[in-house]
């Protein structure tokens, strides 16, 4: 059996680390090993949904997850719905998943987004408890609930409309006391569709000629604004998802393939564009805001 | 014939977005929601006739995405711009605060314009009006109408008479085929409102 070591914290920073090493991983069936998982936010969470489903496809039988031996972390994980979905891609051990849950605060479980109708729960789900978070711990006026919802409508629509494949959505607040000094609300939104190049090809690769690649496809959605649809209303979400990003000083990277690009304020230290890495299906978008300051 | 040969209709999208979507609020996200609902408000004007005012009514509507709003607002706009579509005005309001700057960005991206009630019983033109058709519509939006002895004392210069017949082309104001009165599309769907 295969064995990926689960990193000890599993966030945006470390998420890319999960991936490639299950795209790269051989053949044969893969152990996650999450045993010393200390720290997992949205990001790490959808990640490891996706680097286990990855697995499962390629090998053609169910990775095994061994599950943290930190309590909270097991606990943190049942409030986020993580076991919900993860029953679906991993074998584990459920004896210590079902003891897992009670009370939550979490801003948004992670939900599945296969259709329509999913999203709309997103947004309904999201509306009691995000005008709470966004006020008082990010400090954002009341109305920032509304386009807060926005983005994760345009976000989640992103897969239905481009990946053409399920995917997930999660957001969380934490208090970033010593990374940043205030809190943040970090959203992650992961399908294994087809990403940005193969949504993009037929439409637009021939004007790239060689040039054409993940790094590009990524440069010409997430830059330009170009879509698969000829229909000059399209291609509109991710360009207002990062103007309001860019409003709330937040920080939002996309993956897709071999290539990351990201619009990243300065108290972020991402590289706006990083090529090179594993083959990774679909795409994997991570937005962070942070509170006023 | 009577003066206006239109009767103006208040849609209420808030309602139509409950019976299209199951949910409890009225959220107007995902472009299939935002395609159903226009739908709906096409076939609610596929019955009146040649020529239509229709007041859009978003008060009741909480979240507005930007798929919805080029659904709503600029495809619905668009439609009716086209050559062989009925002669259909429209004015969209409850245009609030959280709503606006969706409309503005589906507006401008299709170089279109609108009239908005932004503010209670106060109108506005979002999108991309030319200066001059902004400066020719203020200036009916104040008046409420203009009749056709007035228009040379209203709009002296050739440009701004020429501004006065683009807003009328671009749907932005109503010109009455029978007195040739100038109308604000504000003041006709007052009683609606």
């Amino acid at each position: 059996m295969n064995v990926l070591s689960v990193p000890a914290s599993l966030d945006h920073q470390t998420v890319d680390e999960l991936l490639d090493s299950a795209v790269r991983a051989p053949e044969e069936r893969t152990m996650f090993d999450a045993r010393h998982l200390r720290w997992v936010d949205p990001n790490g969470m959808v990640a490891l949904l996706t680097a286990g489903s990855i697995a499962r496809d390629r090998q053609g039988v169910m990775p095994h997850l061994e599950l943290p031996e930190s309590s909270d972390v097991i606990g943190y994980l049942g409030r986020m719905g993580f076991f919900q979905e993860a029953e679906k891609i991993f074998e584990f051990d459920d004896r210590a998943s079902r003891r897992a849950g009670g009370p939550s605060d979490v801003l948004l479980e992670i939900t599945p987004i296969q259709a329509n109708h999913d999203v709309h729960e997103v947004v309904d789900r999201v509306q009691s408890r995000a005008g709470a978070v966004l006020a008082t711990k990010l400090g954002y006026p009341a109305s920032s609930v509304v386009q807060f919802s926005v983005i994760l409508s345009e976000v989640c629509q992103n897969i239905l409309e481009h990946a053409e494949s399920p995917g997930w959505v999660a957001a969380q607040a934490y208090n970033w006391a010593r990374r940043l000094g205030r809190f943040v609300v970090v959203i992650s939104v992961m399908d294994l569709g087809r990403g940005f190049r193969g949504s993009l090809m037929d439409e637009h690769s021939a004007r790239y000629g060689d040039r054409w690649g993940d790094a590009t496809a990524l440069e010409a959605a997430f830059l330009h604004g170009l879509t698969r649809f000829p229909d000059s209303g399209r291609g509109q979400g991710i360009q207002q998802i990062r103007r309001q990003v860019q409003r709330w000083n937040g920080a939002i990277t996309i993956r897709s393939g071999t290539a990351r690009i990201g619009q990243v304020p300065e108290w972020d230290d991402t590289p706006p564009l990083v090529d090179g890495l594993a083959p990774c299906p679909g795409s994997q978008i991570s937005i962070i805001l942070p509170a006023k300051v | 014939m009577t003066e206006l040969p239109l009767d103006p209709i208040a849609i209420d999208v808030g309602s139509l977005v409950k019976r299209t979507v199951t949910s409890l609020y009225s959220h107007l996200v995902t472009r299939p929601t935002g395609r159903a609902v226009r739908m709906a408000i096409e076939n609610q004007l596929a019955g009146v006739g040649e020529r239509s005012l229709s007041m859009i009514d978003l008060s009741e509507v909480t979240i507005l995405d930007f798929s919805c709003a080029d659904e709503v607002v600029a495809k619905l706009l668009q439609r009716y711009l086209e050559v062989d579509a009925h002669e259909a005005f429209f004015v969209f309001c409850g245009v609030h605060e959280p709503h606006r700057d969706q409309i503005q960005v589906v507006l401008e991206r299709q170089k279109l314009a609108a009239v908005a009630e932004t503010g209670e019983g106060s109108f506005e033109l979002l999108g991309v009006p030319g200066d001059d058709e902004r400066e020719a519509w203020n200036r009916l939006e104040e008046q409420g109408m203009v009749g056709s002895d007035e228009v040379l004392s209203m709009y002296p210069e050739q440009g701004e008479r020429d501004a006065l017949d683009r807003i009328v082309e671009r749907r932005l104001a109503f010109r009455s085929p029978i007195s040739g009165r100038y109308h604000a599309l504000s003041r006709l769907v007052q009683h609606l409102l």
